[in-house]
């Protein structure tokens, strides 16, 4: 029977990055995908004729550029078309648009405040700084803290010093940073309601923080340490939706002859002798291998694949309290022709962008709330955007597609379990909202899929919905992701390791952890402690 | 100043009183004594559009000769160093013309209209030079630069916008091909060239009817994303696709005040240009020469860079030794690699020799000194198969 070198358990985004590393490398690498489709949340679907979906992620910037041309990605076809900033849509029509140029983003602030339209900048200057502390660390492993004294400040500072040109001062800001609210973080610069709302968006995507909950200005910083081309904190389309990334990693891996299986469902990890060995298919097929490498979330390969007789009871509960709490809806909609806005700003850029419907502070925390009392926000946030607007082959000629991300939105409804009637009392909420700055929009609609977190989790595999398989807040960051101790894509059998993004640097369409679990995996090959 | 001055001291093209609305940006560039936009709003927004829609450049001021007459095919195959017969009416050809020395004048493309009846598109003004290659023939060769105004529409939807402009027949013109449509009365001359790499078309029409056709396809393409253009964005384009350029890459030997700046097409990558099975043309003997002793002393080469600082005017180092020079250079976003285009001593000129480039980039008004690794690669950098599909 064939022993592969590597056997990859889910061919998400990151399942692939590291599936093509290690075959690239001259290993004979599997990767074993329980959908039809490959991708997991980085995926494009036509659910509609002529339209493609990207059902779950939607848009790019944390994809690393160093994987992208590591691997050669545009020539398996991938294009990151970039866009201009956010549009905030304010409910008497006004609106509040940011540009790439920064002249142009000073002029818009000003008309909300006049001291804002110079914070701006301040604040931008701010985020850099963070993300460039944090960017070497992205595509390293993050090192292990009882050998490497990180909790030690002066260590940090060190880092800060030798990686980012930052003062002691400016480290003691990033530890702030990694711990305090947004509101708090925004408070320190901004006075305009729409300003504040308009960035306080990013640190609550994805995550069951609310704005004013300490850790939250992290979110923002995770959304914003991206590139697009060097230009850090912009957002892109990928040409033809988020699959095109997957199907790019897909091809740069089977260039190098591995073999990706789809609907094959792993059911269970197989154990001999402490070590991982290889894993048994739903059909009951086994393939065996030398590394077994999952893709998935740390509840999925612990609790559910693996036969906890193997794992130890320190290490379950770990398991058990690693915090993976979906918050995050979406709608995708096939629309008959352009959605007619109430704001019109005078150059259409903003329109092709990220567009937000205003929402102050306040009314995030109580969005929030909502999804504490287990029901979705009844005034929802929600972060919108048309890629066939820049990228015409999403949908027919003259027709749109729309993504509609929602946030706040519970995985368990304190009155009973999701169903097509929540489902569609949902969907009204999110198209009441909408209407709001987009008056036509019922009119517009030919199709339209919604996703409740339990649907995620269902068909996607991310438990609880959550997107970034598992929160990002500093007790599940870095060395401590996805726990204490295991932190170096290592698991606690031997041969076993995890490459998604339940570890370091964390979620998001980004390769990192995928890149980094190949790289940890070589080193053993070549150390021989796997052969 | 008076008025009169200002006006006229740079033409407008048949296009300017579209482009200039659009314009946002104010940045004008100027080009044969013409303004042209060098960017309309965000030269990112407008280098995806070719890449990933349709976009649309004015190239009216690009030189234009109708050359006719008995001897036309005669005279075009003593200009050029490729052979005309392999160009039957209703196709062009990509060309470069030398002097008697075999030293690159220009490269340009060729239309074979008729038999005897071309049109040749160039950058720089040739007028004296083809006049002289035209001595004995029975020839007449016209500037007609300002009797036609023309559009590059490129991308990989440009096919469509022009099938929903209603030319019929469009999806099966081939690379290089030439074709006759009437647009509301007008002559319109399509050609499936271009400078950008990418599957796209030449628009040519009289000046007259520019508004006309510019509208039209504006309209047409309204569902594609067609997006107008400026010279910012098709220099990015151009370089991706490995295209050289007279004035950057190189200096035409009718321009070239030193001996020694002049290039022979083996130079430049563009020995494939030259066919020397041909009985005669101009610099013949002194290219045949030049193949006879190893080829000549430099060669133009695409570079592929470490980093993401573009090598901009770089010199090029084996070792110790300055072996070459980046003559054009860009972060390509649509390969996320670092490329130049450089002229480097014929020996190096091989993926095998170890390289770097020395790159000064500035960062926060401090420059750096970066020594980056490079390698040579097979030019183009980007070619989509749909350049010629
Ligand atoms: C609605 C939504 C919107 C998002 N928006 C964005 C965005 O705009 N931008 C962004 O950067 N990020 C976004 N994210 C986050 C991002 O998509 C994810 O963090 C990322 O795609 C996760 O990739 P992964 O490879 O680590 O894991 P996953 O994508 O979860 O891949 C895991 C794979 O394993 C498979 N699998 C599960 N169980 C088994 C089994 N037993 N056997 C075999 N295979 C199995 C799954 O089917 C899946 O293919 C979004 C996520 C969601 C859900």
């Amino acid at each position: 029977m064939k022993r592969y070198d590597a056997i990859v358990i889910g061919a998400g985004h990151n399942g692939l990055t590291a599936a093509a590393y290690l075959a690239r490398a001259g290993k004979s690498v599997v990767v074993l995908e329980r959908r039809p489709v490959i991708g997991g949340a980085a995926v494009s679907e036509e659910l509609y004729p002529g339209f493609t979906y990207s059902s779950c992620s939607y848009v790019s910037s944390l994809m690393r550029p160093e994987i992208m041309r590591g691997l050669d990605l545009p020539r398996y076809g991938l294009q990151i078309i970039p866009y201009e900033g956010i549009l905030t849509i304010l409910p008497d029509g006004d609106y509040l648009a940011s540009y790439s140029d920064p002249d142009l983003t000073r002029r818009e602030n000003l008309r909300h405040s006049k001291r804002d339209a110079e914070a701006f900048g301040r604040f931008s200057l701010e985020v850099l700084r963070q993300c460039r502390f944090i960017k070497p660390m992205l595509l390293m492993t993050p090192p292990d803290p009882t050998s490497f004294k990180l909790d030690d400040i002066r260590g940090l500072i060190w880092m800060g010093r030798k990686f980012a040109d930052l003062s002691e001062r400016q480290m003691y800001d990033v530890m702030r940073f990694w711990t305090m609210s947004c509101a708090d973080f925004l408070d320190e610069y901004f006075e305009s309601e729409a300003v504040k709302g308009q960035l306080a968006g990013s640190s609550i995507i994805g995550t069951a923080l609310g704005p004013r909950s300490p850790g939250s200005a992290y979110i923002l910083l995770h959304h914003y340490m991206g590139e697009v081309d060097g230009d850090i904190g912009a957002w892109g389309y990928a040409r033809g939706g988020m699959g095109a990334i997957s199907r790019a990693l897909a091809g740069a891996a089977q260039a190098h002859d591995c073999e990706i299986r789809t609907e094959a469902e792993v059911s269970q990890i197989i154990v001999k002798g402490g070590k991982a060995v290889g894993v048994a298919l739903a059909d009951g097929e086994e393939v065996y291998g030398t590394a077994i490498v999952s893709n998935l979330d740390p509840k999925r390969t612990f609790l559910k694949l693996m036969p906890l007789e193997h794992l130890d009871d320190t290490f379950i509960d770990q398991v058990r309290n690693f915090k993976i709490r979906g918050s995050s809806g979406k709608l995708n909609i096939a629309l008959d022709g352009w959605p007619e806005f109430i704001a019109k700003p005078p150059i259409p850029a903003p329109l092709y962008s990220s567009i937000q419907i205003h929402r102050t502070l306040d009314d995030l925390e109580r969005a929030y709330d909502d999804w504490k009392n287990g029901m979705w926000s009844r005034h929802p946030y929600l972060d919108i955007v048309i890629p066939s607007g820049l990228d015409p082959t999403m949908a027919p000629p003259g027709k749109h597609y729309m993504s509609v991300f929602v946030q706040y939105v519970p995985p368990k409804l304190k009155d009973g379990p999701w169903d097509d009637a929540k489902r569609s009392a949902f969907a009204d909420t999110v198209i009441d909202t909408l209407a709001e700055i987009c008056p036509n929009i019922r009119d517009l609609i030919l199709h339209m899929q919604v996703r409740s977190p339990w649907d995620l989790e269902n068909e996607v595999g991310l438990t609880e919905g959550n997107i970034f398989q598992g929160e990002l807040t500093l007790d599940q960051l870095m060395f401590n992701r996805p726990f204490p101790g295991y932190a170096q894509y290592r698991g606690p059998l031997r041969r076993l390791y995890m490459c998604g993004s339940c570890t370091h640097p964390g979620g998001g369409v980004m390769g990192a952890p995928g890149a980094n679990a190949a790289r940890e995996i070589l080193k053993d090959f070549k150390r021989r402690i796997l052969r | 100043m008076s008025e009169a001055i200002t006006s006229d001291f740079l033409m407008k093209t048949p296009f300017h009183a579209r482009t200039a609305p659009l314009c946002l940006s104010g940045k004008w560039g100027r080009w044969a004594g013409y303004s042209s936009v060098d960017c309309f709003y965000s030269v990112t927004e407008e280098y995806f559009a070719v890449r990933t829609a349709a976009s649309l450049f004015d190239m009216s001021p690009m030189i234009k000769y109708r050359v006719t007459g008995r001897d036309a095919a005669r005279f075009v195959n003593r200009l050029i160093t490729r052979d005309i017969g392999a160009c039957p009416p209703g196709h062009g050809l990509y060309v470069c013309w030398c002097d008697g020395d075999g030293k690159l004048i220009e490269d340009g493309t060729v239309f074979r209209l008729a038999e005897n009846d071309f049109q040749i598109n160039t950058a720089e003004h040739n007028f004296c030079w083809f006049e002289d290659t035209a001595l004995g023939l029975d020839v007449t060769i016209a500037d007609v630069s300002e009797e036609f105004a023309a559009l590059a529409l490129q991308g990989p939807l440009s096919r469509l916008v022009l099938e929903r402009l209603g030319l019929t027949g469009i999806e099966a013109m081939p690379y290089f091909g030439l074709a006759w449509f009437t647009l509301d009365e007008a002559p319109l001359l399509v050609s499936r060239t271009g400078f950008t790499g990418d599957l796209g078309y030449e628009l040519w029409i009289e000046p007259g009817r520019a508004e006309m056709l510019w509208d039209r396809l504006m309209a047409a393409g309204k569902d594609y994303r067609l997006t107008p253009i400026g010279a910012a964005a098709l220099e990015m384009v151009r370089i991706e696709a490995g295209l050289i350029e007279i004035g950057f890459d190189y200096i035409g030997a009718e321009a070239a005040l030193r001996e020694s700046r002049k290039r022979s097409p083996y130079e430049l990558g563009l020995g494939w240009l030259v066919d020397l099975k041909k009985s005669y043309f101009v610099g013949k003997r002194a290219l045949a020469e030049e193949k006879r002793r190893g080829g000549p002393r430099w060669r133009l080469v695409g570079l592929e860079i470490e980093g993401n600082k573009p090598a901009i005017e770089s010199f090029i180092y084996r070792g110790r030794t300055e072996v070459g020079h980046v003559t054009s250079a860009m972060w390509s976003p649509t390969l996320k690699k670092n490329i130049a285009i450089a002229v480097l001593e014929a020996p190096y000129a091989t993926p095998k020799a170890d390289l770097w480039a020395e790159i000064w980039h500035p960062r926060e008004l401090e420059i750096r000194k970066i020594n980056a690794p490079c390698r040579v690669v097979r030019r183009p950098f980007y070619d989509p198969p749909r350049r010629k599909a």
